[in-house]
């Protein structure tokens, strides 16, 4: 592209070394401009990806330096028919996604329709429902793993002191799995909260007003108005929540450690796949692992955008 | 940091993360070759004497130690990213001999130490205990010094003991009889407690397995984890815990929760690393400080055998461009007085001299330094199976444990456990 200015000069004399660059720099700025960006893609996003997709394919193991061989997709092979580890993880990792996200969309709506309507103490309530949120996930794990402690921890003391007897909580085999979940919905419900709370707030009255001159009631307005009015933003919401908590690692590790416990009772994909990595040194399977969570998460995702563009128009 | 070096380093980190956590930052690494020496170390008591040290070292060799301190599972996934990438930011690593040792010897990424750990004859490598040096050796070179050791000892309550008009166990039966009467006369005191977590289990739990007269692996390298002893010892561990332990006993214990049931003053007999006995007698931690006893393990059908190992040691990494420096600073910190301050500050250490000189043990209860010596004799040189992937090969053999803790076939899943292990010893034989 030649610029009016570079045309008139080029009419006259030769262009020195600071012009020529920057006449250069001008016919490739849409590059240019994005070249910081897409280096940020390409180290970030696309490379590492690649890299795992590589060793997928590979039976590296032990060390990433050593000798590989290509086999292949036996590592997908091995994984698919893996039902003592991955295919429970699988499920896990679904049950935990699935429970979580309903209680937190569920607890958040509700949350956010009491705080909507403007009411005393307001900012203090904000601020307390605020604070779990900025903790970080892996004291949050500790913290709760010292409250759920079978022998010493406070959650049986209260129980006792009601008369209730002791509760395994996060050391049983069946109940830990919900307890995680209960961990997951405590810390990030006030995130939900504050989605929702966004999207009520930017709704107009009228059309509730309307239906509130019609006669109907708090349910019916909520049902037939709110709900479907915040459907965009509910779905947001979901999506936003929905990536974090099929990725949880965090308060996982911190509570029940390498493998999800004794039994794996929490062993979710990402749990997996880190002991596979950093227990096992089996990156060639570990990377296996990763990229099909990889494409259930890419898979969700596309599922809930699909639902998104529906309900928009 | 080289370009090359930092292509790897993200090949790797991007290998091992993605999804995951993100790792740490890299820090700086002007250092190299230079004056400084880089050093990694655990979260221990070991660490914090060293680094109340370091100063000295500094003032006297003119080097200046830059000091990364992690906890054991932080420090565990550090090297596996930063030695993978065949980082040169670490220069003098402390690590696992028993848990890493073969996986990194067999990936190249500890130095050679052969020829300096012979250099010096003040420095005095001979001095070192055998079954420590075995365990820093791979494939006929040295390639760590051994800093801490440890032996399972039995603590126990003297109070507890003394009001049951209870002598300390000698045999397993007696341990057995002492813990049934104690919960027996007090419902909330338990009368056994150790680890219970499938893969933390394993080394307390081989004391147990030797007593009873078996092993992991036989001579030529197959599994005997269901040998008749092994059945025997996994319903014995499980059944203490299941049939006397605490009451709604998790499956997840590793020493610290099962010290604090311990210090809490809720049990009666702990079986431990002798290492950690601080946590017991120390006021400030422990309840129980003041009546705390310890004993040499208990015998089994084929005596008292409990593991007696290097739990840490120093090693080179083999990309550091400093490695003259950095043995240096492992030659400093592993002399005979250096060695010999850390045990009086409670690190038992791999120093035979430091063993014999009575100051070396001034500072130990004197029933825990009777148990060490005894342990010291007749104990064997592993403490969970010798292999390459131990995080993986704990995981199988761990299993009758807990299913012996949560009152399942014991017997059935030391079976399965068996087949497992040999398949997985046959997969690491490739």
């Amino acid at each position: 592209m030649t610029s009016p200015r570079s045309a008139a000069r080029n009419s006259g004399r030769a262009p020195n070394g600071r012009e020529k660059f920057s006449d250069w720099a001008n016919a490739h700025r849409k590059w240019l401009f994005a070249a910081p960006a897409m280096a940020f893609v390409g180290v970030l996003i696309v490379f590492p990806l690649a890299w795992t997709l590589y060793l997928s394919l590979t039976d590296s193991q032990g060390s990433v330096r050593a000798a590989t061989e290509f086999i292949g997709l036996e590592n997908y092979l091995t994984v698919l028919s893996d039902v003592e580890r991955f295919w429970p993880a699988v499920g896990r990792t679904l049950t935990f996604t699935g429970i979580a996200l309903v209680c937190e969309v569920v607890l958040g709506m509700g949350i956010a329709l009491l705080l909507w309507r403007p009411f005393r103490g307001e900012k203090w309530v904000r601020v307390a429902i605020l604070l779990p949120l900025v903790a970080t996930p892996v004291a949050v794990g500790m913290m709760w793993r010292l409250i759920f402690d079978p022998n010493i921890g406070f959650a049986n003391q209260l129980l006792a002191a009601v008369g209730i007897p002791a509760q395994p909580w996060l050391s049983g085999q069946d109940t830990a799995l919900g307890t995680t979940i209960f961990m997951d919905v405590w810390q990030w419900t006030p995130m939900v909260v504050l989605i929702l709370l966004a999207g009520l707030t930017s709704l107009s009255e009228e059309p509730d007003e309307a239906a509130r001159m019609d006669g109907a009631n708090a349910f019916q307005r909520f049902f037939f108005i709110t709900l479907p009015l915040m459907m965009p933003t509910v779905i947001v919401a979901i999506l936003l929540r929905g990536i974090d908590a099929l990725k949880t690692f965090d308060i996982l590790y911190a509570t029940k450690g390498k493998g999800g416990g004794s039994f794996h009772e929490v062993e979710t994909l990402n749990v997996y796949a880190y002991g596979l990595s950093f227990d096992y040194n089996q990156y060639g399977l570990s990377s296996a692992v990763l990229i099909l969570f990889f494409m259930i998460i890419i898979g969700s995702m596309w599922l809930l955008t699909m639902r998104k563009k529906a309900v928009s128009k | 940091m080289k370009r090359r070096s930092v292509v790897k380093y993200a090949a790797v980190a991007a290998a091992l993360s993605l999804g995951l956590t993100a790792c740490g930052g890299s820090g700086s690494s002007d250092a190299k070759g230079s004056g400084t020496v880089r050093v990694t170390l655990a979260n221990h008591v070991w660490t914090e004497g060293i680094k109340a040290a370091i100063p000295e070292f500094e003032k006297s060799s003119g080097l200046k130690v830059e000091l990364t301190q992690l906890g054991e599972d932080q420090l565990s996934d550090q090297y596996n990213v930063k030695l993978n990438a065949g980082s040169d930011e670490i220069d003098v690593m402390m690590y696992r001999p028993l848990q890493e040792g073969k996986a990194f010897a067999k990936n190249g990424y500890l130095a050679d130490l052969t020829s300096k750990v012979s250099s010096d004859s003040n420095w005095d490598w001979k001095d070192y205990q055998e079954g420590p040096v075995k365990a820093t050796t791979a494939d006929g070179k040295v390639v760590g010094v051994p800093i801490i050791t440890e032996r399972e000892v039995l603590y126990y309550r003297k109070d507890l003991l003394k009001a049951a008009g209870l002598e300390v166990p000698k045999t397993m039966e007696e341990l057995e009889a002492a813990a049934k009467a104690i919960k027996a006369a007090n419902p909330d005191t338990a009368g056994f407690v150790a680890r219970t977590g499938k893969s933390a289990a394993v080394t307390q739990f081989s004391s147990f397995l030797y007593s009873f007269g078996g092993d992991f692996t036989d001579s030529s390298g197959k599994s005997t984890v269901n040998s008749d002893a092994a059945k025997k010892a996994y319903a014995f561990y499980g059944g203490l815990i299941k049939n006397y332990g605490p009451a709604n006993v998790s499956t997840d214990m590793s020493w610290p929760e099962a010290m604090a049931i311990f210090t809490q003053g809720k049990a009666a007999f702990y079986t431990e690393a002798d290492s950690l006995y601080k946590n017991a007698t120390d006021p400030a931690k422990s309840k129980v400080a003041d009546s705390v006893g310890f004993a040499a393990l208990p015998a089994g059908p084929a005596g008292s055998k409990p593991y007696n190992i290097p739990s840490w040691g120093l090693a080179v990494n083999q990309a550091s461009a400093n490695q003259d420096n950095a043995w240096k600073f492992i030659e400093w910190a592993t002399s005979k007085e250096r060695t010999l301050a850390a045990q009086k500050a409670g690190v038992p250490g791999p120093r035979a001299s430091v063993w014999a000189n009575s100051e070396g043990t001034s500072t130990y209860p004197k029933d825990l330094a009777e148990a060490i010596a005894v342990s010291a004799k007749n104990g064997v040189g592993h403490d969970r199976p010798q292999v390459v992937t131990v995080g993986k090969a704990r995981e199988i053999v761990g299993e009758p444990i807990v299913a012996s803790i949560t009152g399942a076939d014991a017997s059935a899943a030391a079976d399965s456990a068996h087949e497992a292990f040999q398949k997985f010893l046959d997969s690491e034989k490739k």
